[in-house]
């Protein structure tokens, strides 16, 4: 605790030490230094893919080519999903488990500090390297642009690209470098670094959350560096993975990638599981529903991810036998899905809620991802699944569970710790304008979609029939008013980041939080606990640990 | 959207959902997907609509739950929090009920897939081959085969300030120069491929959509109830015109399809007679 650190000597040296801006920032070891750096990089990136995004909307704002070729377009719903994907959510995730796993578990850094300098910083650089073929084309009319066969890179499509085929692969090369030190160290902390008394299963459930997750990382992200890097070879050293005419498999790729790409969807969403339980008990003023049927729910989903990647490959000519198996195990899934959210309700039935800003996108978060969930599960059934395919019903499914779970969840998480990080309280009218605005839209933009995909609009197309003109017009507007509206949140962090704008935060900052993060200063000290803290079990954030 | 658009958009919406008809083909604020026109396509629409319903309910109950608490349990009206954090008997129950309505859903979602999957006893086969960014169309025994590719009027409206007004465009992007002729009331085997890259062949009347994989031979099959023309796209990026290839469907009655195909074995003949090839073999039907 911090009246803890105040007799460490030694580590008040370090907190007083002056650091200079490059040593401070570029040469980072502490957890929350890099927490912010990894932070701010996602809300870059999500500006960036927000960008391309509004730029796929504008030109389906009504039916005609207006704005931009058919093959930028497909540049642009390529690299949209990679930077959202791999440069948005993934390192906002980390950058909330490296501020906030230490401070939940007592320990005062990540374990691997040095690892942890390092994983972040190469986040820029492969991220350069991403966007360097598009950045060329659009801003020196040099080479042909970016990426354009899908995030998905399916062979033989991809290798249709030029040189840029390099570029991706080797970003992708990165980034996978970058997670798996990532997930190394968030498991190396929460198993060795926690404070005495801070059992396994008295963690919090955003610790569980992670830890689970960066063992799907350490599983999966090898798997697509090997995909990738046979689609390197195939494309620039003359081999055959993929090219049926050299005796390849195309098909094979797509199992490879769905491999990794399943339990991928998992680590997307298994940290906004964690958050959200985190939230709902303050601001419910009620312990978590089922603290331990939500740790055993996570891990069942986490195992089944590796058991449904076929589920998105329906299509492609399974044998009979391979599309029950993956349908069954598919909708399974359903069934742990199902137990967190009904704990979350439970949570709330019987509490005495309040609702900041945190609440409001936690609870926008349950109702909306169910939406996603149920779409999903309606997916999983095969037969239908050979109409919805490849639709913008399917679009619509994955933006539900992306924007509004794992997006929602992340800027919760933001609302939630930002006066913890900062030291000072966020707007809260703001912050309430940002809730709303983004929930409207949100839903003007995606729910039509369901509609377009059930009426028979295939997705990645940039121009389409009148028939589909209506509701493309309405999504298009929803994408304006959500893509605006996050300029509210910018200035929201903004002005709590670099103003110190606002009240001062106290150290339990909501009325009803519980757990070690909150009995540190807002904002914390340098080292989160040089002395391991007192576990009480009444404090910890969700009750009843017995259960 | 002016308001007179604005208001028979949404006559046309309310007579969507009033009307159970099918649609052979997209239409303006269509909200939901069509029984199609095969027995198949009607057995995934109900599908559809079961596992829609019971996503509805399921929302409903939870999302009820959820509205109740949040307008009941509010501090500002002096709700208290209880203690308690599990209930076994409720998480037993939430737990069972939803594999119970998940093993009703697979049974008849399997009796459907095991149907999809039987491609015997067809009364002839089509070979379709997705090229960038065409269809190339063939009638197994015979030598009748074809390219089908986006008809001229959509293509010179689709290029980029072309000037077009594609809403006066008729079945904008949606119709080829020559579209598949197929038999009603006839079991129909696909054998579906592609040169290049992957493709998907798909026309939502139909029910299905399938791949078209360069160095595989996926197969699926149809048995067409009702004569029309149903319209579906390609369903797998495949480049930058991959939203410029349709598929158009047009289902004859028997014999007019016969006729029909007789007469472009004839049109064969002509030439092949000119350039002294042998003539084609006359269809076989197993």
């Amino acid at each position: 605790m911090a009246e803890h650190a105040t007799h460490d000597t030694h580590d008040d040296h370090h907190d007083d030490h002056q650091q200079s801006f490059f040593q401070r920032w570029f040469c980072s070891t502490n957890h929350k230094d890099i927490g912010t750096l990894y932070l701010l990089f996602s809300l870059l990136m999500f500006f960036v893919g927000g960008f391309m995004a509004l730029v796929i909307r504008a030109e389906l704002f009504v039916p005609g080519l207006q704005l931009v070729h058919p093959e930028f377009f497909n540049q642009m719903t390529t690299m949209h999903a990679l930077v959202m994907i791999f440069g948005a959510v993934m390192p906002a995730f980390v950058g909330l488990a490296n501020w906030m796993i230490p401070m939940m578990i007592g320990a005062p850094d990540m374990a691997l500090p040095r690892m942890n300098n390092w994983s972040f910083w190469i986040l820029p650089f492969a991220f350069t390297m991403l966007l360097l073929p598009l950045a060329q084309y659009v801003f020196f009319g040099v080479g042909a642009g970016g990426p354009a066969g899908g995030w998905t890179l399916y062979p033989p499509l991809s290798l249709q690209g030029g040189n840029n085929v390099a570029f991706t692969i080797f970003a992708i090369h990165m980034m996978g470098i970058s997670s798996i030190m990532g997930a190394i160290n968030v498991i190396a902390t929460i198993l060795n670094m926690r404070a005495p008394g801070m059992d396994l299963l008295k963690m919090p459930i955003f610790c569980w959350t992670w830890l689970i997750t960066a063992f799907l990382l350490i599983a999966v992200m090898p798997v697509l560096a090997g995909a990738v890097t046979m689609l390197l070879t195939d494309k620039f050293f003359l081999t055959n993975f993929f090219n049926a005419a050299g005796g390849g498999d195309p098909v094979m790729y797509q199992h490879i990638f769905w491999f990794f790409g399943h339990p991928e969807v998992y680590i997307m969403i298994l940290p906004a599981f964690g958050i959200v339980s985190e939230i709902i008990p303050t601001f419910a003023r009620k312990p978590l529903f089922g603290y331990k049927a939500m740790v055993y729910a996570t891990a069942s989903i986490a195992f089944l991810s590796f058991i449904v990647w076929a589920h998105h490959m329906f299509t492609v000519g399974m044998p009979l036998g391979g599309e029950l198996f993956f349908m069954y195990a598919t909708m399974l899934i359903a069934v742990p899905t199902g137990v967190k959210v009904f704990n979350w309700a439970s949570t709330m039935w019987k509490s005495s809620m309040t609702f900041e800003t945190p609440m409001l996108f936690a609870i926008g978060f349950v109702i909306l991802f169910t939406i996603g969930g149920l779409s999903g599960l309606m997916l999983s059934i095969v037969p239908a699944d050979f109409q919805y395919h490849d639709t913008y019903f399917v679009v619509a499914h994955f933006h539900y569970v992306l924007v509004t779970g794992s997006i929602f969840a992340i800027m919760a998480a933001t609302y939630y710790w930002l006066p913890k990080w900062t030291g000072v309280m966020y707007n809260e009218a703001l912050g309430k304008w940002h809730f709303w605005l983004s929930t409207v839209f949100v839903n003007v933009l995606f729910f039509p979609q369901h509609f377009l995909g059930l009426a028979g609009m295939p997705r990645r197309i940039p121009d389409y029939n009148v028939a589909f003109a209506d509701f493309n017009m309405i999504s298009s507007i929803g994408a304006f008013g959500f893509g605006l509206s996050q300029l509210i949140f910018a200035w929201i962090v903004i002005q709590c980041a670099f103003m110190g704008k606002g009240a001062k935060a106290s150290n339990h900052v909501w009325e009803a939080t519980k757990g070690l993060e909150w009995t540190l200063a807002s904002p914390p000290p340098h080292h989160s606990f040089t002395t391991p803290p007192v576990i009480d079990d009444k404090d910890l954030a969700h009750g009843d640990v017995t259960h | 959207m002016t308001m007179r658009r604005l208001s028979s958009g949404l006559g046309t919406l309310i007579a969507a959902l009033a009307s159970t008809a099918a649609w052979a083909n997209p239409e303006r604020w269509q909200l939901n997907m069509t029984p199609g026109a095969t027995a198949i396509s009607q057995e995934i629409y109900t599908l559809h609509m079961i596992i829609f319903i019971v996503c509805c309910v399921i929302g409903l109950i939870v999302f009820g739950a959820m509205f109740y608490s949040m307008w009941k349990f509010r501090k500002t009206k002096g709700a208290v929090a209880a203690t308690w954090s599990h209930n076994t008997t409720a998480e037993i129950i939430w737990t069972v009920v939803p594999i119970l309505i998940l093993v009703g859903m697979a049974i008849p979602a399997t009796s459907t897939l095991i149907k999809m999957a039987d491609t015997g006893g067809s009364e002839m086969t089509v070979k379709i081959t997705g090229y960038q960014w065409k269809w190339r169309y063939e009638y197994v025994g015979t030598d009748v085969n074809f390219i089908s590719s986006l008809n001229r009027e959509s293509d010179r409206a689709r290029r980029l300030g072309s000037g077009v007004d594609v809403t006066q465009v008729e079945n904008y992007l949606l119709d080829v120069d020559k579209p598949l002729i197929l038999p009603i009331d006839t079991k129909i085997r696909f054998v579906i491929t592609a040169d290049d890259v992957i493709h998907s062949w798909w026309v939502p009347a139909l029910g299905w959509k399938q791949d078209a994989i360069p160095g595989f031979i996926n197969s699926a099959w149809t048995q067409i109830e009702k004569p029309g023309t149903y319209r579906g796209q390609c369903a797998e990026l495949c480049g930058k015109d991959h939203g410029f290839m349709p598929i158009v469907v047009i289902a004859k009655p028997k014999a007019e399809f016969d006729a029909w195909l007789a007469q472009q074995e004839a049109a064969l003949l002509d030439v092949s007679a000119t350039v002294q090839v042998p003539a084609p073999a006359p269809i076989t039907k197993s």
